[in-house]
């Protein structure tokens, strides 16, 4: 499982995750947008959530737990549980379920042990 | 600052639904939502809705979002604030709101609360893992953007929306292991229990999930058998492999913006969670403070519309906005709660109001 992971994640090309068919929705993903994420250049749709975008690539490691600094996912996609959030354009704590991917945009997680301590 | 007659916090089923009606009682109305878009949860329910035609059953969630939006957004008194969170209730009516960067408060004359719901979470190791999520955010994933979680999931909980859901990863094309229920019996309607079963996925009853395994990320589950007492039953362990758990164990009402301003609540277990005291006319013990839907209590967007509604109705008639229609339509929209409410499926929610002292029976 692991192995199908890391396969996912060396892809930069994103679109790896997306629903094929489906009997009632239909999702354009006409506009492909372009971010980095922690440096790396990704591809993601115009109308992604910066989360869905990032799941779409294979990334699921979203945070650390604050003290054990066990990695998290996220949890709700609805801004509640606060689990996604990133540090985006240089903002931090910014919930990437809440908000819309834009070209150009930087997204850098906050699983540094600098600044998990400084909470 | 800004001034209105009428603040609706939360734009789902609730909040819009209480837009429409003190919209045609003449109100000039500021409705606040937290999210990019309107509709609430309803914009990713895709399955067909049950009740009666006036609760638009027969219609998909995704497209009676479309409906109740589209029923209000032209609305000359309507301001629509997007991407806004409320943040501040306080005593006077005014609410502070954090919209890109920055904040600002509005004044209302009377304000309504709908600001929904958030997913209960369950003990267990590695509960923690990437790959773990409610099941609302999964559907948010995949309903919204079109993206899946993962290729096997196994869904801890049997209530509607855990059948809902599971049922909709098939449909997106993701393999459903399992579904997991604690009790002995399927808590969601046996309908939706029936289309899962027909597409040869197990529904375990009486069975709990007791550890997520894997390091970096879920590659299984270990799940155990319950006795009558609800205790684990040693030996019947089982390990199912899956790259993705989905936890629906209910939801608890949104509770936080009436408790910072010190309305009275009250604990009701059959109600989700901490919910206002209020009045027949869905008045919390805040003067001209509303609350419906399910920050009162959880229940399905059905009633949580006709509640709206009625919320939208009184708080324009306290403030001697009358609507053109007033009596009747309250008499009609009380007509519709009381059938919403009835039967067996009713009995939880009849049992839960009655503790804060509304009598359905």
């Amino acid at each position: 499982m692991k192995a199908l992971y890391d396969k996912i994640v060396n892809v930069e090309s994103g679109d790896k995750m997306r629903v094929d068919e489906h009997p009632i929705l239909t999702f354009k993903n006409e506009e492909k947008l372009f971010f980095t994420y922690n440096g790396k250049k990704l591809q993601g749709f115009k109308g992604d959530t910066i989360a869905a975008a990032l799941v779409d690539n294979g990334i699921m490691h979203f945070s650390n737990s604050i003290i054990h600094k066990r990695p998290r996912g996220f949890y709700c996609a609805i801004g509640n549980c606060g689990s996604c959030n990133m540090t985006v354009n240089g903002i931090d704590n910014v919930k990437t379920c809440m908000t819309l991917l834009e070209e150009g945009m930087i997204v850098v997680s906050q699983v540094t042990e600098e600044l998990a301590n400084d909470i | 600052m800004i001034y209105k007659d009428l603040v609706v916090i939360g734009g789902g089923p609730a909040g819009l639904s209480a837009c429409k009606v003190a919209l045609e009682a003449d109100m000039k109305v500021a409705l606040f939502e937290r999210s990019f878009d309107l509709g609430g949860q309803l914009v990713k329910q895709t399955h067909k809705f049950f009740g009666s035609e006036s609760q638009y059953a027969k219609t998909r969630g995704i497209d009676i979002a479309k409906i109740l939006i589209d029923e209000i957004k032209n609305e000359g008194n309507l301001e629509i604030f997007l991407d806004a969170t409320v943040v501040g209730l306080y005593k006077d009516n005014i609410i502070t709101v954090y919209q890109k960067d920055k904040y600002f408060k509005v004044k209302a004359k009377a304000i309504i609360i709908a600001t929904g719901a958030s997913e209960k979470f369950l003990g267990f190791e590695n509960n923690d893992l990437p790959g773990i999520y409610g099941a609302g955010a999964v559907q948010t994933l995949m309903n919204i953007h079109g993206v899946l979680p993962g290729k096997e999931v196994v869904m801890v909980g049997s209530g509607n929306i855990g059948l809902i859901v599971s049922y909709q990863l098939m449909q997106a094309g993701v393999k459903v292991k399992a579904v997991v229920e604690a009790s002995k019996n399927i808590g969601g309607y046996l309908v939706h229990a029936s289309k899962l079963k027909r597409l040869g996925v197990d529904i375990l009853t009486s069975t709990t999930i007791t550890k997520a395994l894997g390091f970096d990320a879920v590659e299984g589950v270990e799940i155990v058998k319950l006795d009558d007492l609800w205790q684990r039953i040693k030996g019947t362990e089982e390990v199912l492999n899956c790259d993705t758990i989905c936890i629906s164990v209910g939801l608890s009402p949104m509770h936080q913006l009436l408790s910072m301003a010190e309305a009275n609540m009250i604990y009701v277990n059959e109600l989700g969670g901490l919910v206002p005291i209020k009045t027949c006319d869905y008045e919390t013990s805040l003067p001209h403070v509303y609350a419906c839907g399910d920050v009162t209590g959880i229940e399905e967007a059905s009633s949580a519309m006709v509640e709206g509604k009625i919320c939208g109705l009184m708080a324009a008639r306290h403030l001697g906005f009358i609507h053109p229609n007033d009596e009747a339509l309250e008499f009609e929209l009380n007509n519709q709660l009381c059938i919403l409410r009835q039967g067996p499926c009713g009995e939880k929610i009849r049992c839960g109001l009655k503790k804060v002292g509304e009598i359905y029976d």
